[in-house]
């Protein structure tokens, strides 16, 4: 018997080897332990054996039973290792094919960059003041300061709209968001006529001009403006506001200077350039060699709009500025043809 | 304005500034300098050279240095005949040093060809080998070095120079003559180099578009002097007054009118020295007398007009002239020196004798009584002699007798009725430039007095003592108080008065310190600054500027922050531009202005005269703001039709028309998609198309960001642009908020769009921000769910929404979620049957049992048997 249970583990362990797959593995289980392979016959048989024999064979059964389950779970974890390594071998990707696009939404890059202005303003104190596009000649000129046929006019080519005869108070479509300034002064000073509230606000929006379109002129263009009105307000503290935004908005080391320009809502008045940031003021063709880009334009707001605004010149003072979040755009990515915005090629659109 | 730095240097000492620091210096302080034109004077090292330069210049930088050594002042002293060639003239020139033939083609020499020793040397530049010029016969500027050559057998290795090839202007058509007293021997570049300053006047700063008004800037920046030329001339004769005089009739447009009178003038052309600044200021050199017009106009800023006075004289019959203005009668007419015919409106003023008129004031003169030059053998309009074959411009004056005896005006005009005259007239000019931005009445007697000197200088004749001088209506002195505090309250920068008194004074303000305060009154050359109020301000910029905006310190508001109050408007509107985008759409940005054709694609031409309508439209494509806000961004899809997906919103305003009042701007959102649902890549082909169901996932969830529920969609057979099945109204709490839908195939083929079908929306934005938001959040349940799909079939024209909406009103609170997941239509359930699967959600405060959800389900079928005719499939 003894003989014959080392038969049954020989010729177990030989078959074993020879295995190499999972299926093979599960027929070997049940041929050489299920309930009728040749070893358990044998412990079925235990009980007709002799007395003595019957421990000799039942502990040697058990020994081949336990060699044989152990020798089963060895081999059984080295097809799993053969099978994984095999299917890690197998299934390797092309890691150069393309990614699967997901189609995705964007903001038009107009807004893009009229929500970093308008971010770094709020974070400033200049909250977001709105008005209509459409204008009259009353907000958006006279009451600026441009009376009619004044030379400043030259300065902004005007589109009108047909609304009959309006005598020297035509409808128009706002050169400037500065009507807003008017209409903001207004509604402030309302709250309090006798000791109108300080103000700073930042009025966004699109502007219209008469002109031709090409790469460098456009009929429309959106602007931001900051206003900012209260009873200590100094062209020192104008410096100080647009040199905090510009440091925001370009960089901490942008260098800036004011130039004294002219605007008829604004005086004192002044230009703002900031060094070069594609060249770093070395000159380039961004910055047409001078080193300097114009960015924007600004001024403490003059005693007559002040006074149409419902606030004494005397006692109040303020300042005004104005830039272009196309212009920004086009000056940070070297864009050289502004038509694009209003293109909306998605080709264009998509690389914001 | 073109400001030759020589001229400059007749008003400022300019020592040890170079070009380009004087160039910022005025760019900082508001006079922009948009080029550096170099004529002669050595260019700085970086400019020179030019595009392959890696270090910075400043400014645009042009023109030529002209060598010392190379380039000097010679003399012809002798004008022979080229023994090869007959239209060659063989020159002897003495260059200080030594005696050269040189060789020239030049017209203006060519008269003298073969007269051998000239009795009075001819004074001209002259350039040896090796100098460096523009060539005189290229186009354009271009750039050779003068070499060796030998022409009909003559060897040539120098050259007499015209402007062209020393880059004074681009006339190549005979050399340079220079004045008498050109010492010879002389670098050129010393004697008549220069450098020009292109600069911008800003409309308030009229008072600088001339020679002295920026040498007076120029003095304020860098604490120099002003030197004020002294104008001084001898008189002799009668007074003007005998002859002449002035009658103003409308104070308020023409102020001030003063006249001279010089007698025997001989016309001829003006010293070189004077010519070639005036050229280089742009002006073309004409004669000494309209020569000394411009010139004192731009070193003074006062336009002056010269008149033939014996013109005058023959008009007024011999008897006493007598010049009134006044404006015009309606349809008057006036021959301008452009020999334009001008039909006149009574806003137009006129010079005028008892004859008729002269000239249109402070614009053009008239061509009758212009300066002549009978030397001239045809003169176009402007005085100008035409050359042979060329077409005079203009009619062509012809007195026989040139001018002897000149009246010479200068007066001031109001600038607004002169503005309004050079636009209705088309005739921009040097004169109307200046008139129409505000000229001083003060200067008008200094202008006529500069001029007149002028004319004597250079033409010989006797200026006639005395101005006939009508002053009606003196500009007040403007008289402003300033104090430290209003510095400090306006600038930030503590000055004492001393210090605001000679910033100022600098600038020609007269100042004195009244205890605390400094009255300033604005010097007799400015009409920009105001009293009160805003003359403070008027005044504080020119203390702003001499300070210097550099120097004015960086500080931060010490106001209190105002009390922040939001827009919600505006957070609305940027919240329903993510949610948008979270969705996968591209937002774009379009014109306002279209035209009611471009809308007709869409809307039909129903709503075409209601728009608002542009006066001026830059063209007929762009001719009313629009009303369809759709229409845009169909068209910017229709560009991009070649993309494989489109997915584009805009969010903006359209126009409605308001009567002649300001038109109303309601605010809308508009959706356009098609082409592929999904992207493509190298193993998703053939994607389906965007359909109704794309638009209407992404609409439920916009809806649910901004927070809406009570929310319906109902077919929408009526919108004239929607396919009528595949079109849906949306509800939010009853109202109708906006459409969306396939678009109708008659308004697609008038796009040219692809196979695929075009899906739109429309929002009114008004209304939907109007909406109260009721959606809250709920609390997330503990208990497990219970899952169950049912399926039912009913009749193919119940619509899901009733059959979910009574499975909800059954199931109440227990079932939370109700989701369509099959719908199934075959022969197999029956004809004109659909089988409707849906997935509920069974879910209550505390763990629920299969049976108590098996009951719930009974009660849904059974109400879905009864209401809609439902069987349940099995
Ligand atoms: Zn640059």
């Amino acid at each position: 018997m003894l003989d014959k249970l080392n038969e049954i583990e020989k010729s177990a362990l030989e078959s074993l080897a020879a295995i190499t797959d999972q299926a093979a593995l599960d027929a070997w289980r049940v041929s050489m332990l299920g309930r009728s392979s040749e070893l358990m016959q044998v412990f079925a048989g235990l009980g007709k054996l002799s007395k003595e024999e019957k421990p000799v064979v039942g502990t040697e059964a058990n020994r081949v039973k336990v060699a044989l389950e152990s020798a089963l779970a060895e081999r059984a974890e080295a097809i799993k290792n053969a099978a994984l390594a095999k299917s890690l071998e197998e299934e390797k990707l092309d890691v150069t094919l393309p990614g699967r696009s997901v189609n995705i939404g964007r903001l038009h890059p107009s807004t893009q960059q009229l929500r970093h202005v308008l971010d770094i303003l709020a974070e400033m104190g200049f909250q977001v003041y709105t008005s209509r596009e459409v204008e009259t000649d009353e907000y958006n000129f006279q009451l600026l300061n441009f009376p009619p046929d004044h030379p400043a006019r030259d300065m902004q080519d005007t589109m009108y709209i047909e609304a009959g005869d309006r005598g020297d108070n035509p409808i128009l479509l706002r050169t400037q968001t500065s009507p807003g300034q008017i209409r903001a002064m207004r509604e402030f000073a309302e709250t309090n006529p006798n000791d109108p509230p300080p103000i700073r606000i930042a009025s966004p929006g699109m502007c219209f001009r008469h002109e031709q379109i090409t790469a460098r002129s456009e009929i429309q263009f959106n602007q931001v403006e900051g206003l900012a009105v209260g009873k200590n307000i100094t062209f020192a503290d104008l410096k100080g506001t647009i040199a905090d935004f510009v440091r925001r908005m370009f960089g901490e080391g942008a260098r800036l200077r004011f130039r004294a320009s002219y605007f008829p809502f604004t005086e004192p008045s002044a230009e703002v350039d900031v060094e070069c940031f594609v060249c770093g003021g070395k000159g380039c063709q961004v910055c047409k060699n001078s080193g300097w880009l114009e960015i924007l334009g600004c001024g403490m707001v003059h005693p007559v709009v002040l006074q149409n605004g419902g606030y004494d010149p005397k006692i109040y003072s303020g300042f005004a500025w104005g830039m272009g979040p196309e212009r920004q755009l086009m000056l940070r990515n070297k864009i050289n043809d502004i038509r694009y915005f209003w293109g909306n090629d998605v080709r264009f659109l998509e690389q914001f | 304005m073109k400001i030759p730095l020589s001229w400059l240097k007749d008003f400022i000492d300019l020592n040890s500034l170079t070009a380009e620091e004087i160039a910022r210096k005025l760019t900082l302080a508001g006079l922009e300098v948009d080029e550096i034109l170099y004529v002669g004077l050595p260019m700085p090292e970086t400019a020179a050279q030019g595009m392959h330069s890696s270090t910075k210049h400043e400014f645009k930088t042009n023109g030529i240095a002209w060598d010392r050594e190379k380039i000097v002042v010679a003399e012809i002293r002798e004008v022979k005949a080229h023994p090869n060639a007959d239209k060659l003239t063989l020159l002897d020139v003495f260059d200080g040093k030594q005696d050269q033939e040189v060789l020239t083609g030049a017209p203006n020499i060519f008269h003298l060809k073969g007269t051998g020793k000239l009795e009075k040397p001819i004074k001209v530049a002259y350039a040896k080998e090796g100098s460096v010029l523009y060539d005189g016969h290229a186009d354009g500027q271009v750039l050779m070095t003068l070499k060796r050559a030998k022409i009909r057998g003559v060897d040539s290795y120098s050259m007499v120079c015209s402007e062209k090839e020393l880059g004074i202007t681009d006339e190549s058509d005979g050399i340079i003559i220079l004045d008498d007293d050109a010492p010879v021997g002389m670098p050129l570049a010393d004697y008549i180099g220069d450098a020009v300053l292109d600069i911008s006047i800003l409309p308030n700063m009229a008072r600088n578009a001339s020679i002295i008004g920026i040498a007076r800037e120029l003095a304020a920046l860098t604490g120099r002097k002003l030197m004020k030329p002294a104008i001084e001339f001898k008189t002799s004769g009668a007074s003007v007054a005998d002859s002449v005089e002035i009658e103003i009739t409308n104070s308020e447009l023409n102020p001030r009118f003063v006249a001279g009178l010089i007698r025997n003038v001989e016309i001829k052309p003006s010293p070189y020295q004077i010519q070639r600044r005036l050229k280089l200021a742009g002006i073309r050199a004409i004669n000494n007398i309209v020569d000394a017009t411009n010139y004192a106009m731009l070193e003074l800023g006062e336009p002056l007009h010269a008149f033939d006075y014996d013109v005058l004289k023959e008009r007024a019959g011999k008897n006493k002239i007598k010049i009134s203005t006044r404006t015009a009668k309606d349809g008057e007419k006036l021959t301008t020196l452009d020999g334009v015919e001008r039909k006149l409106t009574s806003t137009n003023v006129l010079v005028c004798d008892e004859k008729g008129s002269l000239s249109l004031a402070g614009v053009m003169g008239g061509s009758e009584s212009e300066v002549y030059d009978a030397s001239k053998e045809v003169l176009d309009a402007k005085g100008i002699e035409t050359k042979p074959g060329e077409m005079p411009q203009g009619k062509i004056t012809s007195r026989g007798k040139s001018t002897v005896n000149i009246l010479l005006e200068g007066a001031a005009w109001n600038f607004i009725n002169i503005r309004r005259t050079a636009k209705q007239h088309n005739l921009p000019s040097e004169a109307s430039f200046r008139f129409s931005r505000g000229v001083h009445p003060s200067l008008a007697e200094q202008g006529v007095k500069r001029g007149l000197q002028y004319m004597a200088a250079w033409a010989g004749g006797a200026v006639a003592p005395d101005l006939v001088d009508a002053y009606p209506l003196k500009p007040k002195d403007s008289v402003v108080d300033v104090t430290s505090q209003d510095v400090k309250r306006l600038l930030g920068i503590d000055l004492t008065l001393q210090q605001i008194a000679e910033l100022l004074t600098h600038l020609e303000f007269k100042c004195e310190i009244k205890g605390d305060k400094l009255q300033v009154t604005a010097p007799d050359h400015r009409m920009d600054i105001d009293e009160g109020v805003v003359g403070l301000a008027d005044v504080l910029e020119e203390v702003a500027r001499s300070y210097g905006y550099d120097n004015i310190p960086t500080t931060s508001m010490a106001d209190a922050l105002p009390p922040q109050v939001g827009n919600p408007v505006h957070e609305w509107e940027e919240h329903l531009r993510d949610l948008l985008v979270a969705v996968g759409l591209q937002e774009i940005v379009t014109y306002r202005m279209t035209s009611p054709e471009r809308e007709a694609r869409l809307v039909g031409s129903g709503l075409a005269s209601d728009h608002v309508r542009i006066a001026n439209p830059i063209a007929p494509e762009r001719s009313v703001l629009r009303r369809s806000l759709l229409t845009s961004v169909l068209e910017i899809a229709e560009k991009n039709a070649r993309a494989e997906s489109i997915a584009l919103f805009e969010v903006g305003s359209v126009f409605e028309p308001n009567g002649n009042d300001l038109p109303f701007e309601p605010h809308k959102l508009a959706i356009v998609m098609t082409g592929a649902r999904l992207a493509s890549a190298w193993d998703v082909k053939d994607a389906p198309n965007f359909d109704f169901f794309d638009m209407k996932g992404r609409l439920e969830l916009l809806l649910s960001g901004l927070r809406l529920t009570d929310i319906s969609y109902t077919a929408a057979e009526s919108t004239p642009y929607l396919h009528p099945g595949k079109a849906a109204e949306v509800k939010v709490n009853g109202k109708v908020v906006g459409v969306f839908g396939e678009l109708h195939p008659l308004a697609k083929e008038k796009f040219e769009f692809g196979d695929s079908p075009i899906i739109v929306a429309e929002f009114d934005l008004d209304l939907l921000r109007k909406l109260n938001p009721t959606y809250g959040i709920k609390a997330v349940p503990e208990t497990p769910p219970i899952y169950e799909d049912i399926a039912v079939i009913v009749d193919a024209s119940v619509e899901a929404a009733a059959v979910e909406a009574l499975i909800r009103q059954t199931g109440g609170k227990t079932v939370t979620n109700v989701r369509l997941f099959d719908v199934y239509v075959d022969e197999k359930i029956g004809a004109g049957k659909k089988s409707l699967a849906y997935s509920l959600t069974y879910q209550s405060d505390k763990t629920m049992t299969d049976a108590e959800a098996a009951a719930i389900r009974n009660k849904i079928v059974k109400r879905l048997e009864q209401t809609v005719g439902a069987k349940l499939r099995s």
